[in-house]
């Protein structure tokens, strides 16, 4: 496989407990749509992320299919509410075989 | 009576353009005509798609890449609050080992070819471009400076009739459209004043990050004018020209265009 993604992922600096708050995601991405063509003619195949997946501990708390016509270095904003503490685990999955998990801690008040 | 309310509308008419006129050199708007939804964007790091790179630059900096085995970073300092706050906004600066001016651009590929040993590249390599952000970025919220060495001051002059030559078949200059015609559309299109501030910068129409040299490129064959070699003096003299232009305009790198 190729390098990791190059993620961003913000969260609010305290967050808390039974109260809405944003998940911010940028991931660098070229997003490739498998309609484009290069200079000599021949078709580029589709590079994209399909899916976005949050976890907390095993439950799963987002699930984003990703499609064609997002934009490269796509950027997601992501409402949660949070019952308890813990970590989130960010799942992401793409073509050819992508696969790529990161964790970030969530600083509660 | 008419002519005399005539009279003081028009003068009041003349205040307002003096006062507009007074404020123009030191309050340049570095990302005018900006929708406020990419004004927004840029403003705020966790969406201005241009941190992704300022992110890998920043990393790239402590890193050892090649056989070199020396970081930017050992040599250099840190990036913030070091000295190297500001050398974004000093470049293209005259190199004496050299002999010629050098914009930080071709300052990041020299010293990763003499000192890191790596292969050499063009102004569009991801990492390149990455270490530029990283250091413009640091930059944030600097003044641009007039550049004063005397050693540059034939390139400014240069750049100065770069800017108002006309070329290609459209037989336009850069002064026709970015001075004459800034703030008014081109088609759809707001026409910016061209200043080299935020760069290198994230465009949508690119969806990456991309250099000042691939936006004059852009310029260049807009006009169908065949645009200048890559990383010819032409290049630096007009970005030099550009920033003396630019002078008293805050960095807010990386930008984000349309």
């Amino acid at each position: 496989m190729r390098t990791p993604l190059r993620t961003r992922v913000t969260l609010p600096p305290r967050v808390r407990r039974g109260e809405p708050f944003e998940l911010r995601v940028l991931v660098a991405h070229p997003m490739e749509t498998g309609h484009r063509r290069d200079a000599e003619g021949r078709m580029l195949p589709r590079e994209i992320l399909t899916r976005l997946e949050v976890f907390q501990g095993t439950r799963l708390l987002v699930q984003a299919d990703l499609q064609p016509a997002v934009a490269a270095n796509p950027f997601l904003q992501l409402p949660l509410v949070l019952g308890e503490a813990g970590p989130l685990r960010l799942v992401w999955q793409g073509d050819g075989g992508l696969r790529h998990e990161e964790t970030h801690e969530v600083a509660f008040e | 009576m008419k002519v005399l309310r005539q009279g003081a509308r028009l003068a009041r008419r003349l205040a307002v353009l003096a006062a507009v006129v007074a404020l123009a050199p030191g309050a340049v708007a570095a990302s005018d005509g900006l929708s406020p939804a990419l004004r927004a964007m840029q403003a705020d790091d966790s969406q201005n798609p241009g941190m992704l790179w300022v992110q890998q630059g920043q990393a790239l900096w402590s890193a050892t890449p090649g056989p070199g085995g020396r970081s930017c970073l050992a040599c250099h300092g840190p990036l913030d609050g070091g000295a190297m706050r500001g050398a974004s906004l000093r470049h293209p600066a005259w190199d004496a080992a050299q002999g010629r001016a050098l914009t930080l651009s071709q300052r990041i590929r020299s010293c990763r070819s003499r000192h890191q040993g790596l292969a050499s590249t063009g102004a569009d390599d991801d990492a390149v471009l990455a270490l530029e952000a990283a250091l413009a970025r640091a930059s944030r919220g600097l003044v641009q400076p007039a550049p004063d060495d005397p050693r540059l001051q034939p390139l400014v002059v240069q750049g100065r009739a770069w800017w108002q030559q006309r070329m290609g078949q459209l037989d336009l200059a850069c002064v026709h459209c970015h001075d004459q015609r800034a703030g008014q559309r081109l088609g759809g299109t707001p026409i910016p004043r061209g200043d080299p501030m935020g760069y290198p910068v994230y465009r949508l129409e690119w969806q990456a990050l991309g250099s000042l040299q691939r936006r004059l490129r852009g310029c260049m064959v807009g006009v169908r004018a065949e645009p200048f070699a890559p990383d010819a003096p032409e290049w630096t003299a007009l970005e030099l020209f550009l920033k003396a232009r630019a002078a008293g305009a805050v960095e807010h790198a990386p930008g984000v265009r349309p």
